[in-house]
């Protein structure tokens, strides 16, 4: 690391998404001078709320919370900063037959619920629970850990190596391979194991899909089942739910947090590129034009807008590149945001319950599910599609004016690649599709609709910018998770170039407002900077 | 939501005190009147209404019931005589208690089994391949638990023949004022008593028989808080609080063998039907001695006394049985734990069911227990006994 003075800033970060504050709120806390520059009028990237219907609040991309670290939650004292994480905890999937089924916050009441369907998922329901627990305890280090390399012969990698494998030899026989199962299997396979309710399996599937570009019976979505799992034991308490004012407040916290340590925010300030000086990064350049220097850079974009738009091509190793390029990022998400002039009337549980304020999942087999995949598979936008729903206002009355409501709902699959290509038509068929397939459930909502929103990866990638609309800057695959995220051997939040890191969701431990990224990041540049 | 259960309409109009428990996704009555007094003397001295529907229950049918049963529970099934009644524990692989009932042969291939927590998974699990069926009849079978030294009276005079000759730990199938039941003269009580098992449809009938007929011998609905009182004195466990099921431990230390509650006298090692499930390790564990022992404490009054003194204080005893776990210790060092205590209202001792550390666990030693006085921890004398703490003769005779 240069020691040379003269620079604008200790470091800059690009992006003001979540990561990258929480990037520069560590930062600021070593006592580093710290840039954030953000394209948007506004912070949070994927993780923001915003007033685009007057009076009507909605978190424009992500809704809910469950794997933010708590030792983030902690050490950058956020709720000091106004987080306040509400409960939601129940999760109701209408069926098509006028049916549904609930998993409510009881652990009795569920049971009852489940047993309604099958008294032997009733009892596995709580055997899953268990070793879910156990396999989510055990792989909850690895969340919070830089990514050892495992074709190096350093010690550090080393140790960091001989650490996991004990740790996994600790889980006994019989966790471990469930444990490779859930590696290898897909969410289908992995749940017939279990279960036999239909509509149980493809909600709990469902998890295991959500951000990639496969289906339920794609091998390797099991694994994405135990994230469900890890905010329970995570310490933070209760830590599952949405964060009051939308998931733009926990932005928002994280932007304080970092301002309190002394980091500057600049908005409305795109990068168009990073000056690089005899294999270093040594500040960026504006869209404006303007230039700044840094001793340090960290990118929180995705790993294709960091290294193949912000850096030219000459500046980074040919088998980097090569390996940036391969990485998989197929958007396969959309989101619709809507205004209601009265709560969704649901036929299966008529009238206004607590089931509204939970999740409702609209995953009544896992044949729907995968057939929904099946349009996506062929370049089409699923007719009906996967939908995962909240109604905000009925958890944060402040999302929407009194007596009216906001609906988020999280629809698969849009895929990025679609047929023909995305543009305003098809935008409003796929937002047409979606409220469709809901009107089935709930008749009464098309005509309650006072405005709406729709998101495809096209808008996603234009207006947050995230490439090809992933949600999670690139898939949460196997061959692209821990040190293989984003690229081998780069995985520890360093790059090819010197003084230049990566911290977004495209490096370990991957998508989602977690935060971990960030922060990893942040501790990695600190412990070159003492070199 | 929570639900009553099919005597909710009777206990819900009685309950004064609006004091109500959860159990198994059912509410039921923690005591009827504003204390529990009254309801646990009935227990020991008239006759108490204990609602016990709860239970889970499960009808065991067919040709291969009894091998079934005997691969599962620890007990000898092929020795079970038609009308008798078995309580006892069942197993995993590693014989670590899963739950503890009764099982009751009402047919040459009938069986009823009660049990603390769902366990049809289980029971299917063990069924492959076997001639049988099992079908779980919790929610269609309401229980009622008749207790007390009046209660074969009670239940004698309302019945149709069975009941008064009906020996400890017999069941029966009878009506009572034209109500189809069977009657099993067991209990959580240690006491004389019966419960009685009806079809749902009829339970609300059978209460205000039983209530009609209970009258002048001063019948009275318990509680589960006097209930408490009542099995802690008899030395009976409860699941959850005395142990972990071990379908439900997260960690292995927390899984009990029926040795080490207290159960040895259910694990048949020998059974005709050779192994059950769990045997193997049961074996090992009989032939090398078990690490805990599950025992009495008698608490000394003397010693609490002399703690209490210290601060200005007679002794201050909690009203109601407790339910948490208590260190227990020998010379400074923690020996093990307790799990359930109570004032014995009938023995007049300080009482409780503790986890001990099998070189402490000799009947009479002195440990001394962890009491808190003033908000301060200190710790009283108390003595290992055998249980049942209470065991009077009319219980058997
Ligand atoms: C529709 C949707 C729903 C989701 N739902 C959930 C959910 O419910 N729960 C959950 O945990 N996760 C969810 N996610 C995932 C989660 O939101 C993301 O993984 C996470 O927010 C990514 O954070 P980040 O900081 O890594 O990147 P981003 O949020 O993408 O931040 C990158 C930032 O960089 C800025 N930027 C881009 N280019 C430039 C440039 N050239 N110069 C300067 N700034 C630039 C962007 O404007 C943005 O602010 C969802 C995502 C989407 C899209």
């Amino acid at each position: 690391m240069s020691k040379e003075g003269g620079a604008d800033y200790d470091a800059i970060v690009i992006g003001g998404g979540h990561n990258g504050l929480v990037n520069a709120a560590y930062l600021a806390r070593a006592g580093k001078r710290v840039l954030v520059l953000e394209r948007r009028h506004l912070v949070g990237g994927a993780t923001v709320t915003e007033e685009i219907y007057p009076g009507f609040k909605y978190s424009v991309c992500s809704y809910v919370v469950s794997l933010l670290r708590p030792e983030i939650i902690r050490e950058l004292d956020l709720p000091s900063h106004g987080l306040e994480i509400l409960p939601l905890n129940s999760t109701v999937t209408p069926l098509p037959n006028g049916d549904y089924l609930a998993r409510w916050a009881d652990h009795d009441h569920t049971r009852r619920e489940l047993y309604r369907h099958s008294a032997r998922d009733a009892e596995a329901y709580d055997d899953y629970g268990k070793l879910m627990y156990h396999l989510a305890f055990a792989v909850k280090p690895i969340m919070a850990m830089v990514p050892p390399d495992p074709t190096s012969l350093s010690p550090k990698d080393l140790r960091g190596l001989l650490k996991l494998g004990r740790h996994f030899r600790s889980l006994g026989e019989e966790r471990f391979h469930a444990l490779f199962k859930l590696m290898t299997m897909s969410a289908s396979d992995f749940l017939d194991e279990w279960f036999e309710t239909e509509p149980l399996k493809a909600t709990m599937s469902a998890s295991g899909i959500i951000g990639t570009f496969l289906g339920p019976r794609s091998p390797g979505t099991a694994y994405v089942l135990l994230h469900h799992y890890m905010g329970e034991i995570d310490g933070a308490f209760r830590a599952w739910g949405f964060a009051r004012g939308g998931t733009g407040a926990i932005a928002e916290a994280i932007a304080g947090a970092a301002r309190r340590f002394g980091a500057e925010i600049r908005t409305e300030a795109g990068v168009a590129r990073v000056t690089v000086k005899n294999g270093r990064a040594t500040g960026v350049v504006l869209e404006s034009g303007d230039e700044i220097s840094a001793r340090v850079v960290v990118s929180g974009l995705d790993p294709k807008r960091t290294f193949l738009k912000l850096i030219e091509a000459d500046q980074l190793p040919t088998d980097f590149v090569d390996s940036i390029r391969r990485f998989k990022i197929r958007g396969s998400s959309g989101k619709v945001n809507l205004s209601l002039s009265e709560l969704p009337n649901f036929t299966c549980l008529p009238g206004e319950g607590p089931h509204l304020r939970g999740a409702i999942s609209i995953s009544p087999s896992v044949d729907y599910l995968e057939r929904a995949y099946d349009d996506a598979k062929y370049g089409d936008f699923s007719r009906r599609p996967y939908m995962d729903i909240i109604i905000p206002s009925m958890i944060d009355p402040g999302m929407a004016p009194p007596g009216k409501h906001v609906m988020s709902i999280f629809v698969q699959y849009a895929p990025s690649d679609l047929k023909g290509g995305w543009d305003e038509t098809r935008r409003e068929a796929f937002g047409d599709a979606v409220i469709d397939t809901l009107a089935q459930y709930a008749p009464n909502l098309p005509g309650a609709i006072l405005h709406r929103q729709v998101l495809t990866p096209w808008d996603m990638e234009r207006d947050i910018g995230l490439t090809q609309g992933n949600i999670f800057h690139g898939e949460l695959s196997l061959h692209q998770l821990f040190f293989l995220r984003p690229a081998p051997s780069w995985a520890d939040y360093r790059t090819p170039l010197e003084n230049f890191y990566q911290c977004g969701s495209g490096t370990h431990p991957g998508g989602g407002i977690s935060g971990a990224s960030g922060r990893l990041a942040a501790l990695t540049v600190l412990q070159d900077w003492k070199r | 939501m929570l639900r009553g259960t099919p005597f909710h309409s009777r206990t819900g109009a009685l309950c004064q005190s609006q004091n109500w428990r959860r159990w198994a996704g059912y509410v039921v009555a923690g005591s009827y009147e504003l204390t529990h007094d009254r309801e646990y003397y009935a227990i020991r001295s008239s006759a108490a209404l204990i609602d016990v529907s709860p239970l889970h229950k499960y009808m065991i049918r067919g040709p291969d019931a009894v091998r079934f049963l005997d691969r599962v529970v620890t007990r000898d099934v092929s020795r079970c005589a038609l009308g008798q009644v078995l309580y006892t524990p069942w197993c995993d692989e590693t014989g670590k208690v899963i739950d503890d009932g009764t099982l009751a042969r009402l047919g040459e291939e009938t069986f009823r089994l009660t049990a603390a927590e769902p366990n049809l998974r289980w029971l299917h699990d063990n069924a492959a391949g076997l001639r049988m069926t099992i079908e779980d009849v919790s929610d269609s079978t309401a229980a009622l638990a008749i207790q007390g030294p009046a209660s074969r009276e009670i239940l004698s005079g309302v019945s149709d023949a069975g009941v008064d000759g009906l020996r400890f730990f017999r069941v029966t199938s009878t009506n009572v004022r034209g109500i189809p039941v069977t009657i099993s003269r067991t209990g959580y009580t240690g006491d004389l008593g019966y419960e009685i098992w009806v079809d749902s449809e009829r339970a609300e009938a059978l209460w205000d028989a039983l209530m009609e007929a209970g009258g002048p011998y001063g019948i009275t609905p318990a509680g589960i808080l006097a209930l408490d009182v009542a099995r802690i004195e008899a030395g009976l466990i409860l699941i959850d609080v005395d142990y972990v099921p071990a379908h439900r431990a997260l960690i292995e230390s927390r899984k009990s063998s029926p040795f080490e509650l207290g159960l040895g006298w259910t694990v048949k090692l020998n059974k005709g039907a050779g192994n059950f499930v769990g045997s193997k390790a049961l074996e090992q564990e009989k032939r090398r001695g078990s690490e805990w022992q599950f025992r009495g404490l008698e608490i000394d009054w003397q010693s609490l006394e002399k703690l209490y003194g210290e601060v200005g204080l007679p002794p201050q005893l909690p009203t109601v049985a407790w339910r948490t776990s208590v260190p227990v210790y020998a010379n400074g060092k923690q020996v093990g734990y307790a799990t359930s205590g109570c004032w014995s209202p009938i023995l007049k001792k300080y009482i409780a069911l503790a986890h001990l550390q099998s070189g402490h666990a000799e009947p009479g030693t002195k440990l001394q227990i962890e009491v808190t006085v003033e908000h301060h921890r200190k710790r009283a004398a108390a003595t290992v006994t055998e249980t049942p703490f209470f065991d009077p003769e009319r219980k058997r005779a």
